[in-house]
């Protein structure tokens, strides 16, 4: 009798440790970006496996042909043209103090679009581009621009188009700060809110390619590598916090403030998924 | 025939005293619906339809019509205790959506 309850004892054991151990693994058991990064590229190069990797930064017309000849005929005139033009000179233009942005980043800031966000490790926080345009603003005596349109836009363009087709090369530095930053990000990506009960992959991971309404939702792989983008929709340019902000009022929930801590955390975990892959901005949609 | 006329009229004023509401229902209405939303905005999840319903219950209020600014306030509790429920399910619920 005591033996069978030995073997029965261990054989209940193993069962318990074979059904912990068949249970998928969630992201929240422990964070590990690079198995994260690995499951997403996996995941949309399956799900669309004629589309190029480099391709999926034009994220609608990497999904719909016809939708990509549109763009194509656009593009010979990009309606985005302009606010590169106007980023440029405001780039160049001194503040009140003599400096420049260019004295604000590395590089003079040109070329290293690709490495924004980044985590600071000084303030323990991400660092976006549009963030630390308006810091470079305030600490050289001006004042902040808004973050969702107009000069902001302009910045960002200017900064985006020279740094054309460099890979993304988001790190995210070995510290618990950044680790809860990264997942703070993905947990607001994957979250449903508002009243339609929409997550950001309810749109761009389960439904890239499909429609909604007239649009063709862009995959989430490569989404923010055409920031800042002219949309037809908005007959201006947007910032990736004006992108945010409208995603979320589009399912009825109020959007928080642009540049929020958890805005910057899901462009963190977003941009952290797109390495590798080249810088489009500036972008146009429809 | 005197019966029916007691109904009537018992049935008249039951109708009329829930239909009046006072300022004092519609304030009591608010602060609870402003306190779900509170609560829904303390976890990052306030809808617009509660917002909406909020400000349309103070236009009606500030109008003098009662009624429907204790409605458009209950609307608002409503919507704010769903948006709270919702940021409460999904607190582990998003998890399941991960790709793995």
């Amino acid at each position: 009798m005591k033996t069978f309850r030995a073997i029965a004892s261990v054989v209940v054991t193993i069962a318990a440790l074979a059904i912990a151990g068949a249970r998928p693994a969630t992201a929240a058991d422990s964070i590990d970006p690079d198995a994260d990064f690995k499951a997403f590229r996996d995941y949309f190069t399956k799900r669309f496996p004629n589309v190029p990797l480099n391709d999926f930064v034009n994220g609608p017309y990497s999904m719909d042909a016809e939708l990509r000849k549109q763009w194509q005929a656009i593009d010979d005139f990009p309606p985005y043209d302009f606010a590169i033009d106007r980023g440029k000179q405001m780039f160049a233009t001194p503040f009140k103090n003599g400096k420049t942005y260019g004295d604000c980043f590395p590089d003079n800031g040109v070329g290293i679009r690709q490495n924004y966000p980044y985590f600071d490790l000084q303030s323990g926080e991400v660092i976006t581009l549009e963030l630390a345009l308006n810091r470079c603003r305030e600490t050289n005596g001006e004042e902040p621009y808004s973050y969702v349109k107009d000069e902001m836009a302009s910045l960002t363009a200017y900064m985006a188009f020279t740094s054309r087709g460099k890979p993304f090369d988001i790190k995210i530095p070995n510290d618990p700060r950044a680790l809860a930053a990264y997942q703070k990000g993905e947990e607001y990506f994957y979250t449903r809110r508002g009243q339609l009960n929409f997550s950001c992959a309810s749109c761009h991971v389960q439904n890239p390619g499909n429609h909604i309404r007239t649009e063709v939702l862009a995959p989430a792989l490569g989404i923010v590598a055409a920031m800042p983008i002219y949309r037809s929709e908005w007959n201006s340019m947007g910032t990736m916090s004006r992108r945010l902000v409208t995603c979320n009022s589009q399912v009825r929930g109020v959007p928080l403030k642009p540049q929020d801590e958890l805005y910057r955390d899901v462009e963190y975990y977003l941009s952290y998924m797109s390495n590798g892959l080249p810088v489009s901005g500036p972008g146009a949609r429809p | 025939m005197r019966a029916w006329m007691c109904l009537a009229m018992t049935l008249f004023l039951a109708g009329a005293s829930q239909a009046a509401s006072t300022e004092a229902d519609f304030k009591t209405a608010l602060a609870a619906a402003e306190a779900a939303e509170q609560e829904a905005g303390a976890l990052k999840n306030q809808w617009i339809p509660t917002e909406q319903a909020l400000a349309a219950a103070k236009k009606a209020a500030a109008a003098g019509d009662f009624d429907a600014a204790v409605a458009q306030a209950k609307e608002a509790e409503a919507l704010a205790k769903a948006s709270i429920a919702q940021a409460k399910e999904q607190q582990t619920a998003w998890k399941a959506g991960v790709i793995r």
